[in-house]
């Protein structure tokens, strides 16, 4: 539990504030906000270019850490060399790719005086994307048909089954929507280029995209639920803006996912919401997304309050949040110097 | 015809669903109309308004009155 004045110091990933943000920035943004004066920041990055390592007055110090397919052991090693130095009490990781290693090292952080506040390996593998149609039928949750596949000639198949338009997934990122089996088969390959096998043909659900930041304390309540109309979508599909919104069934969605999964630390539900109300989950998150700094606005700081509970402190769940809240995001050219890029090239911090 | 209660409308004539995120602009008259109707004022006594102050005939009224309140359905404004 963290005394009065004293100083938390907090090391978040997810550093890159680029056109699909990650959600370090925000997250940092919702704790500082939580724990005024109190908090200390250190970035860990994987690369040169991620905005925050330069943004001074967000991230304290930065450090570089290894790629997530270095492992587990040059990551522990290089986070042993950081807390040597920085005396950190929490970790916060933001990306899908290395929450596996995480979570497997969280003893050893522990052991190291670093809390952290993951779900479990089950909880993670449970609602992976390949998993989540079962995921759905195991718990009532509405979840889209879909079918995994390793080879084109599958698709067929798929598409009597699932009826077009369908949705062509990558194992890790991206969707394709398919209107002819040709469209299908042309996703297939540069799905399955990009992100390897298995695919995933998914049943198309057209509707309103709304994402729900969800807090579960681990034993199956929830701490905090947000619900957020999209706005403003990009290319990419990412919210470029979006608005709190008032809708129980959503809060009940979340608080059914909670319970069954006892789901332990941030996520979200990404929802499309059908003309006749049913709101199908499309796919779960298993970290605080970047529009996370929205649900501090609204009243309800999903990220000090993990925080807290990190440490040690039962935290009641919020009831209340302000509805129609927005949120715009918006770039800005950040000037630094040649000096800086080049420190954290050259030594892998700054 | 009520609106669901926990639509927001300003007298300039915004309406917001809390419930969607959807928001829309009504001209003076709507917006007029739509705060009759959050105040709970029956239909039939807004018509007997509405052709009081404004130079509309009842048929004409009748009309618009079917058109607006399936805009207001569309718009999923309306309790079922």
């Amino acid at each position: 539990m963290l005394a009065n004045n004293q100083l938390l110091t907090v090391a978040v990933t997810g550093l890159n504030a680029i056109d699909s943000p990650g959600p370090g920035v925000a997250v940092i943004r919702a704790l500082r906000e939580g724990f005024p004066d109190k908090v200390r920041i250190i970035g860990l990055s994987y690369e040169t270019m991620e905005p925050g390592i330069y943004l001074h007055n967000i991230v304290d110090k930065t450090y570089q850490i290894p790629y997530p397919s270095a492992g587990t052991e040059a990551l522990l090693k290089r986070l042993e060399y950081i807390q040597e130095k920085e005396n950190l009490q929490l970790i916060i990781p933001n990306f899908d790719a290395e929450l596996y290693n995480f979570m497997k090292m969280a003893p050893a952080l522990r052991s190291m005086g670093i809390a952290s506040f993951l779900p479990t390996q089950e909880q993670f593998s449970a609602r992976d994307k390949i998993n989540l149609y079962q995921f759905g039928l195991k718990y009532g949750l509405s979840v889209p048909k879909d079918q995994v596949i390793y080879h084109e000639s599958e698709l067929y198949a798929s598409a009597e089954n699932l009826g077009y338009p369908l949705v062509v997934k990558g194992k890790f990122y991206d969707a394709i929507i398919a209107h002819t089996l040709e469209q299908a088969q042309k996703a297939f390959y540069k799905l399955s280029a990009k992100w390897g096998f298995p695919i995933i043909v998914q049943q198309f659900i057209s509707g309103t995209e709304i994402n729900i930041a969800v807090l579960g304390d681990g034993k199956g309540n929830t701490i905090s639920s947000i619900p957020m109309r999209k706005l403003y979508i990009t290319d990419k599909g990412k919210a470029w803006a979006g608005i709190t919104i008032e809708d129980e069934t959503l809060i009940d969605l979340a608080k059914k996912f909670v319970a069954a999964t006892h789901w332990k630390g941030g996520c979200e539900l990404e929802i499309m919401r059908t003309a006749d109300g049913t709101p199908y989950i499309m796919e779960i998150n298993p970290r605080f997304p970047a529009w996370i700094y929205l649900t501090a606005a609204a009243g309800q700081n999903q990220p000090a309050a993990l925080a807290r509970m990190a440490l040690g402190e039962t935290i009641e769940p919020f009831t209340e949040y302000e509805v129609g809240k927005i949120f715009i995001r918006y770039a800005w050219d950040h000037i630094t110097d040649v000096k800086e890029f080049q420190q954290i090239s050259g030594f892998g911090e700054l | 015809m009520h609106l669901k209660k926990n639509i927001a409308t300003s007298e300039s004539g915004f309406i917001f669903n809390p419930g969607t995120g959807d928001s829309y602009s009504a001209n003076p008259i709507a917006a007029e109309i739509i705060g009759m109707l959050k105040e709970g004022t029956p239909v039939s006594s807004i018509k007997v308004h509405i052709m009081a102050t404004y130079e509309v005939s009842a048929s004409q009224l009748e009309k618009d009155w079917d058109d607006f309140s399936n805009q207001l359905k569309y718009a999923n404004l309306l309790d079922n």
